[in-house]
């Protein structure tokens, strides 16, 4: 445990987590798990182990959106900090504060006004902004393809070559690419986005002029015109995800291969493609899936900073702007979006990781 | 410890983690010009009077980068240290006191992490008034969930050893037991995870002013520095990259010395320290 917390280690520690709670003794986990019929939870678990995992899994992902909502809005009322208050500015008259107050419905309780959002939230309505007036599903609804597109691009770019790139590495372990490969990757996770964007935009579509800047897509544009506006964006989203993934990759195969169970295969003489496609790939498949799932929802992050850099029209754009004029409505929305994605990929990771784990198909 | 034992990279780490570390304490000394003084035109190129060059608004961009090293390096630095603190004290509480005090904090801890960290920051920051002690707060109660789940896995293993069950035997109490027993156990550990938080604050920093949400003009920062003079890349003028470029170096230095005092440790214990 203590040799794992290494920078490689850091990014793993979600799952061990989920994996913990699913173990805990935390009632609320069952609540997915369907149960009557007999023996109850335990028969259920003896006869159908992998099913009852992944109800369970399931559950916890819905009681954990259902909190992130609950923190989202209710837990933002609990902060210091009118909204009106902060809306109008210091110098507002108290009057003034009041109307606004009544004008957006802030006089409401606050239990009320969160049971009439996460109403609105079920039926996919967002309310209103309060800068713009303008209906915030409408927005979301323009930019979340947006945002998606560009993520969909640079996950499809970056995950084959980030598993490509660590498999290398190990293939070549201690020798002079995995170490030009850990040196450049270690390099890599210390630049911050906007730096990498920068760099890509001054050299590239500055300086080289082969790309245009900014890259604004507008309805009305063809696909191919859409795929070249996102290169640079992309381009900067892979750089960013890649050599985290990578390190990760490595890191997974790499304890895989210095388990006794491989040692014993490599003594027994069995040749390296059949140790490798036999006996570790099984294993190593798991924490493969797995860092790739939470790299895609890093990529749901980096996209906020990577879609300002390049003023492209998606939802991190959309939220950092309504950030600055304490947009609350448009805030909430973006946010509980970006967090469901976030859960939702990480549930994923943990599924597959459940599905691909032959241990636990087996009960004991 | 012997000097020549520490590798080339070790060095470099360290030498330039010294060199932003001088820069940040004597930065009214050593910074040619003052740090919101406007002395020229506007985007001067480098050399001449102005080593790196003038901002935007003509200031002098290596003065501002120098005080733009102070503010940076003492904001991180204190997230860091009260995430720390924070972080340390809560899940060694978890590990030491169990039960339903540990299945608590872990809880709200796993759903505090479920929520990615900067757009929790954003939704956070949308509501609070835009000082400095409280960016510092937020991002350091974001940042202890993190030190939270490790500091409780390591404490958790030495929880059990017989010298901590002895310590209880002799009656001794909680406060002894987590800072006599099991802090001196884990420190190595959490040293190395203080460099990698110290890294992310800087970056996380960094991105938060360059959103506009950190800290707030003239105050010069490294982040804002970039976005103060973003405009100027699109006429190929690099001067947002220079501050940029200070803080990858800096988030380089300290992965390159935690590198090496993770390698140190695991190699002294002996195991397969692959991690």
């Amino acid at each position: 445990m203590v040799q794992e917390s290494g920078p490689a280690g850091t990014g793993r520690a979600p799952q061990g987590s989920l994996a913990a709670g699913l173990s805990g003794p935390s009632p609320a986990n069952d609540s997915g798990a369907p149960s009557g019929r007999g023996g109850g939870l335990a028969a259920l678990r003896r006869r159908m182990p992998l099913a009852t995992l992944l109800a369970q899994r399931l559950g916890l992902s819905l009681l954990l959106l259902w909190a992130v909502s609950v923190v989202v809005f209710l837990g933002i009322e609990a902060l210091p900090g009118d909204f009106a208050q902060t809306y109008l500015g210091q110098s507002a008259t108290p009057q003034a504060v009041a109307n606004i107050r009544a004008e957006l419905g802030l006089d409401q309780p606050a239990l009320s006004r969160y049971l009439e959002w996460l109403g609105g939230v079920a039926q996919g309505d967002f309310g209103k902004s309060w800068a713009s007036g303008n209906s915030v599903t409408e927005q979301i609804g323009l930019r979340l393809g947006n945002t998606l597109f560009l993520a969909f691009w640079a996950a499809l770019v970056s995950v084959p070559l980030a598993v490509g790139l660590g498999m290398l590495a190990v293939h070549f372990r201690d020798r002079w690419p995995d170490r030009l490969i850990n040196v450049v990757s270690l390099g890599a996770i210390s630049l911050p986005e906007f730096f990498v964007g920068y760099i890509l935009i001054l050299f590239v579509a500055v300086q080289g002029g082969w790309v245009t800047f900014p890259s604004t897509v507008y309805a009305g544009m063809s696909f191919g015109q859409r795929l070249e506006a996102i290169i640079l964006p992309c381009a900067t989203l892979v750089l960013v995800v890649l050599a985290h993934m990578m390190r990760m990759t490595r890191a997974a195969i790499i304890s895989v291969m210095s388990s006794p169970y491989i040692e014993t295969a490599e003594l027994k003489g069995l040749d390296t493609l059949r140790i490798i496609a036999r006996h570790a790939a099984p294993n190593a498949v798991a924490p493969i899936i797995t860092v790739v799932a939470l790299n895609l929802a890093y990529l749901v992050v980096g996209v906020v900073v990577v879609e300002v850099v390049f003023v492209y029209p998606g939802m991190g754009q959309y939220m950092v702007d309504a950030v600055t004029v304490r947009d609350m409505p448009v805030v909430q929305a973006c946010g509980l979006i970006f967090a469901s994605v976030y859960i939702l990929l990480n549930m994923t990771a943990d599924i597959l990781g459940i599905l691909t784990n032959p241990r636990l198909r087996h009960p004991r | 410890m012997k000097w020549r034992a520490i590798p080339l990279s070790a060095w470099i780490g360290i030498v330039g983690l010294a060199i932003a570390i001088f820069c940040a304490v004597f930065a009214p000394l050593i910074a040619p010009y003052g740090e919101r003084e406007v002395v020229g035109d506007i985007w001067l190129p480098m050399g001449g009077d102005f080593v790196l060059g003038t901002d935007n608004l003509g200031r002098d961009l290596l003065s501002r980068l120098i005080y733009g090293a102070q503010t940076t390096i003492f904001v991180a630095l204190a997230a860091t240290v009260l995430s720390f603190s924070l972080g340390v004290m809560l899940s060694f509480t978890a590990a030491v006191v169990g039960g339903w005090t540990d299945q608590g904090l872990s809880r709200i801890n796993d759903l505090m992490m479920s929520i990615p960290t900067l757009i929790f920051a954003l939704i956070v920051l949308a509501v609070l008034p835009q000082e400095l002690w409280i960016l510092i707060l937020v991002m350091a109660v974001l940042d202890s969930t993190r030190v939270f789940r490790l500091g409780r896995a390591v404490a958790v293993d030495v929880t059990v050893m017989e010298f901590v069950e002895a310590a209880r035997l002799r009656g001794e109490g909680r406060m002894w037991i987590i800072f006599r027993e099991i802090l001196p156990n884990t420190l190595s550990p959490l040293l190395a995870e203080f460099g990698l938080r110290f890294a992310f604050a800087v970056l996380f920093l960094s991105t938060l002013s360059f959103l506009g949400l950190g800290i707030q003009p003239p105050e010069a920062d490294w982040g804002g520095i970039v976005k103060d003079n973003k405009d100027g890349i699109i006429f190929g003028i690099p001067a947002a990259l220079i501050p940029g470029a200070a803080i990858a170096g800096l988030a380089i230095c300290v992965n390159l010395v935690v590198d090496w005092l993770l390698k140190r440790t695991s190699s002294l214990k002996g195991g397969r320290g692959d991690g």
